[in-house]
């Protein structure tokens, strides 16, 4: 066939494709969305779940999601950050660096389920803490931890040389430029990042089913001191997060609305990943604006 | 002349040395985060693999049990007296679903990568792009749960059997690879300088002509990496194979029957047995070998990046 | 090889300067190394206090490279190695035991394109002080204030201090920067082409500065522009290939330079 028409058909298929793409994706969220909803109300929200009766609800996994993200990113922020900066601004280009960075691909690419077991062996065992958030914690930074530290990296990067250039030749040290003048500049990607990788985190199942557990006690959320065993903010405690649940009813679930409440976890679900996105870009863009006065 | 006064304070200055010690200071710590995940990765690998090779050093199994045996009962013996830990019906269901996926999604993949990139930039940029990345961040267990209540039943409608079994978890894995692959076919191709294009169409190419002999062409390291990735991230994959698998551990005789991955028979089979038994142990071997994938799909990456710099 | 000249400060003509014909900074058989290739070959050369004294010379001849030496900012770029002796205040500050810190607070710099921080006017002229220890808050106001005075910016933004310095225009920007320099009240000053990225009214704003700075600090400025050297400077030091060719009194380099090159490149017959 002549090249005029192979042209056309060849971008009549890349539109096929695209929408076929499209359609599915419409049909695949929407259907999430639609079957959920009507689960999601206020009960259903706060409620703890029922083993064998209609009707129960998310509470507990949808706090304890949270809680463990939170624990999660105050571990790995700091982390990351002090990883970030010293392989943007300090390591050089030999043959150690290049262990590094195929250390931290490593850590990358290790599928969750290894994480989750790791961390039961070492966490939960090992180290004798059990089942709790600390060690789901824990088991998520792991996971985490890779990816962050490639946005740190990256954000610093960004930067233009001349800032760093700049900073030095006022007679400042290294380490002072990066932490006053370029950490400064690379915030709103680095934010950015933190919000996305925590959708990550957020829908993250295999590495918790063996580290925070997949049953949760009966929280008081009267009682918000640390150290007793019913409060909702005692890390020792076993915490089964939304995703986690979903999985495990999916399983084992003997309630009778098992398919309601899995679909709507999962609408939960798919509506935090999009906030999380959502505003992931929006407080970038507003970090930035503000960063350069444009 | 400077006086003893201005000397004497010129010298304190010159020994001032806060900053140097700022620096050092700095320089340290952030090399302490550095180290901490140096540390994670090596710890990772030895305990992991130390209770891997357990049912070799303790239990009397044997590598080629593991590797060729069929039958999946670690607790049972054979007549040799060693533990029935044939974890081939896994390792081949691993393998399917993964090449199987990556072999329907990768011209998908690619082909809308080249739509975002070549035929609708803009609206690729616009509509296509965040809902690739809002994909993305889908947690495995929600495609896991479209799986169970979507794919499984039409398939046992569509054909015969249960719905469970490799042809769900190909088609799930599918659907969950294909936004890793397409964002990272959307970079190669980005990648591919416009002057290559450009001087392509000079010569009176149609645009398809361009994409295939010049685009597509100096893309393919990138592309490939992608695809790897892509299979790495299925092989990987734990939840949502399991629920959709049949977790049944025999090679089965059609895609319509209940199979099983080494991700499927791990996450199952980790609550139901005691830590130190011979069934525990051989779990652990099945993990190790998830593991030591991981490093192999790495490698690959790696090479494919070599020949891409000789290139 | 050529001979290399060493200007001669004879202080006659200059009345009413103080502290004359000292030598403010001097180097001696500076050589500069990027891995292998000499990128700068045995230069030594005096720079007389409270003078300018312009570096010329085509593209590539290195007198970046050999001003960027002079506050040690070479240690920044990797694989690159200086050798000689630098001498400042008595002491060789290209000694790895020298407080390099201190060695940039005495000897400020100013780059070719503006590189302000993306932070207020007020914070980046005041960044240096501050970092530094000073933490008197009518002090800095007070600093950068007088070096705002001095980059002739402050009638410009007096009434925005607080505003984001990357709102500034490209001639602005570079003032705000000279104007951080001079916050540290550095004894010698580095200007690397300072104008070559502004237009005509900034370059000649900045032209006027660097006249007044003589007073109150010693200037080292590379310049591509021939004429500018010759408008400005005191001193001219011209550079070809990583040597310094010839060096003297401007008037003398522009209107009888000793060394053939040099008449080539002053006439435009190469570079």
């Amino acid at each position: 066939m002549n090249k005029k028409l192979a042209d056309r058909l060849a971008t009549a298929v890349f539109y096929f494709i695209a929408g076929i793409i499209i359609a599915l994706i419409a049909f695949l969220i929407g259907y999430i969305l639609f079957r959920g909803i009507t689960v999601i109300d206020w009960n259903f929200l706060t409620s703890p779940p029922r083993t064998s009766r209609p009707g129960g609800g998310i509470g507990p996994q949808l706090f304890n999601s949270f809680y463990l993200l939170v624990i999660t990113l105050v571990i790995t922020i700091p982390l990351s950050l002090g990883a970030g900066i010293y392989m943007a601004e300090y390591a050089k280009k030999n043959r150690f660096t290049d262990f590094l960075r195929t250390t931290i691909e490593v850590l990358a690419s290790l599928p969750s389920i290894v994480v989750g077991l790791f961390g039961f062996l070492l966490f939960v065992n090992y180290m004798g803490w059990g089942f709790s958030i600390f060690s789901g914690a824990l088991a998520l930074s792991v996971f985490n931890l890779p990816l962050m530290v490639r946005v740190v990296e990256q954000s610093l990067s960004a930067v233009p040389q001349d800032q760093r250039e700049a900073g030095l030749a006022l007679g400042i040290s290294r380490w002072e430029t990066v932490k006053k003048i370029i950490l400064p500049r690379a915030l709103p990607g680095i934010i950015t990042g933190i919000i996305l990788a925590s959708g990550r985190v957020f829908g993250e199942a295999a590495a918790l089913i063996y580290t925070a557990g997949m049953s949760s006690p009966n929280l008081n959320f009267n009682d918000w001191n640390p150290l007793s065993p019913a409060s909702p903010l005692n890390p020792f405690r076993p915490a089964e997060t939304l995703a986690v649940h979903i999985w495990k009813i999916n399983s084992e679930g003997i309630m009778p609305d098992a398919q309601e409440i899995s679909a709507g976890s999962s609408a939960i679900l798919v509506i935090a990943i999009l906030f999380f996105n959502i505003s992931a870009r929006w407080i970038g863009r507003i970090v930035h604006k503000r960063l350069t006065a444009s | 002349m400077i006086n003893k006064e201005e000397r004497k304070e010129a010298i304190e200055q010159w020994n001032n040395q806060t900053k140097v010690w700022t620096e050092k200071r700095g320089k340290a710590v952030t090399f302490l985060a550095v180290s901490v995940m140096i540390l994670l990765s090596f710890s990772i690998l030895i305990f992991v693999a130390s209770k891997g090779i357990t049912i070799f050093t303790k239990n009397n199994a044997s590598l080629a049990d593991f590797f060729f045996g069929t039958e999946w009962k670690p607790s049972a013996v054979n007549e040799e007296g060693r533990p029935l830990v044939g974890a081939l019906p896994m390792i081949f269901g691993s393998f399917s679903v993964t090449i199987l996926a990556a072999v329907i999604c990768s011209p998908l993949a690619i082909g809308a990568a080249v739509f975002m990139t070549e035929i609708s930039p803009k609206f690729g940029m616009k509509v296509l792009q965040p809902i690739i990345e809002l994909l993305v961040g889908i947690p495995s267990v929600v495609y896991g749960f479209l799986g169970v209540s979507l794919v499984v039943p039409f398939l046992r409608n569509t054909f015969s059997g249960s719905g469970f079994g490799i042809a769900a978890g190909t088609i799930v894995l599918t659907i969950m690879i294909l936004p890793t692959i397409t964002s990272l076919s959307v970079d190669a191709i980005r990648s591919v300088p416009d002057s290559l294009r450009e001087a392509s169409l000079a010569l009176g190419a149609t645009r398809w002509q361009t994409i295939y002999r010049v685009v597509l062409k100096t893309a393919l390291p990138g592309l490939l990496t992608a695809v790897i990735f892509g299979m790495a991230r299925a092989f990987g994959e734990a939840l949502a194979v399991q629920m959709v698998i049949g977790n049944s551990t025999v090679i089965p005789d059609s895609l319509f029957e209940p199979a099983s991955t080494l991700t499927s028979i791990l996450t199952m089979g980790m609550g139901y047995t005691v830590m130190g038994q011979v069934d525990n142990n051989a779990l652990w071997t099945l993990a190790l070998m998830l593991l030591l994938m991981s490093y192999v799909f790495i490698f690959i990456i790696r090479i494919i990046g070599r020949r891409r710099e000789q290139q | 090889m050529i001979e290399m000249l060493k200007p001669e400060v004879t202080g006659t003509e200059r009345e009413g300067k103080k502290e004359d014909g000292a030598v403010a900074i001097e180097a001696k058989n500076l050589s500069v190394f990027y891995g292998e290739h000499q990128a700068i070959k045995r230069v030594s050369m005096k720079f007389p206090k409270h003078r300018v004294t312009a570096l010329i010379g085509p593209s590539g001849c290195g007198k970046s490279t050999f001003l960027r030496s002079l506050n040690r900012m070479n240690d920044e770029i990797p694989g690159c190695r200086v050798e000689g002796q630098i001498f400042f205040q008595g002491m060789d500050i290209n000694s790895p035991k020298v407080n390099v810190f201190e060695v940039r607070k005495k000897i400020g710099m100013v780059f070719q394109r503006p590189n302000p921080f993306a932070k207020s006017i007020f914070e980046n002229v005041a960044f240096g002080p501050k970092n530094h220890g000073e933490k008197d808050k009518e002090k800095l106001e007070y600093i950068v204030e007088t070096s705002l005075k001095k980059a002739a910016l402050w009638e410009e933004v007096k009434d925005r201090l607080h505003t984001s310095a990357l709102a500034l225009s490209g001639g602005q920007q570079q003032r705000l920067c000279i104007a951080r320099a001079l916050a540290m009240n550095p004894n010698v000053l580095l200007l690397d082409e300072p104008a070559s990225a502004l237009d005509p009214v900034s370059t000649g704003k900045i032209e006027e500065l660097i006249t007044e700075f003589k007073k109150d600090y010693t200037v080292i400025i590379v310049t591509h522009n021939m004429q500018q050297a010759a408008r400005i400077s005191d001193y001219t030091a011209f550079f070809y290939m990583g040597e310094l060719v010839e060096a003297g009194e401007t008037r003398q380099i522009f209107t009888n330079p000793k060394q053939q090159k040099t008449e080539d490149y002053i006439s435009g017959n190469f570079g």
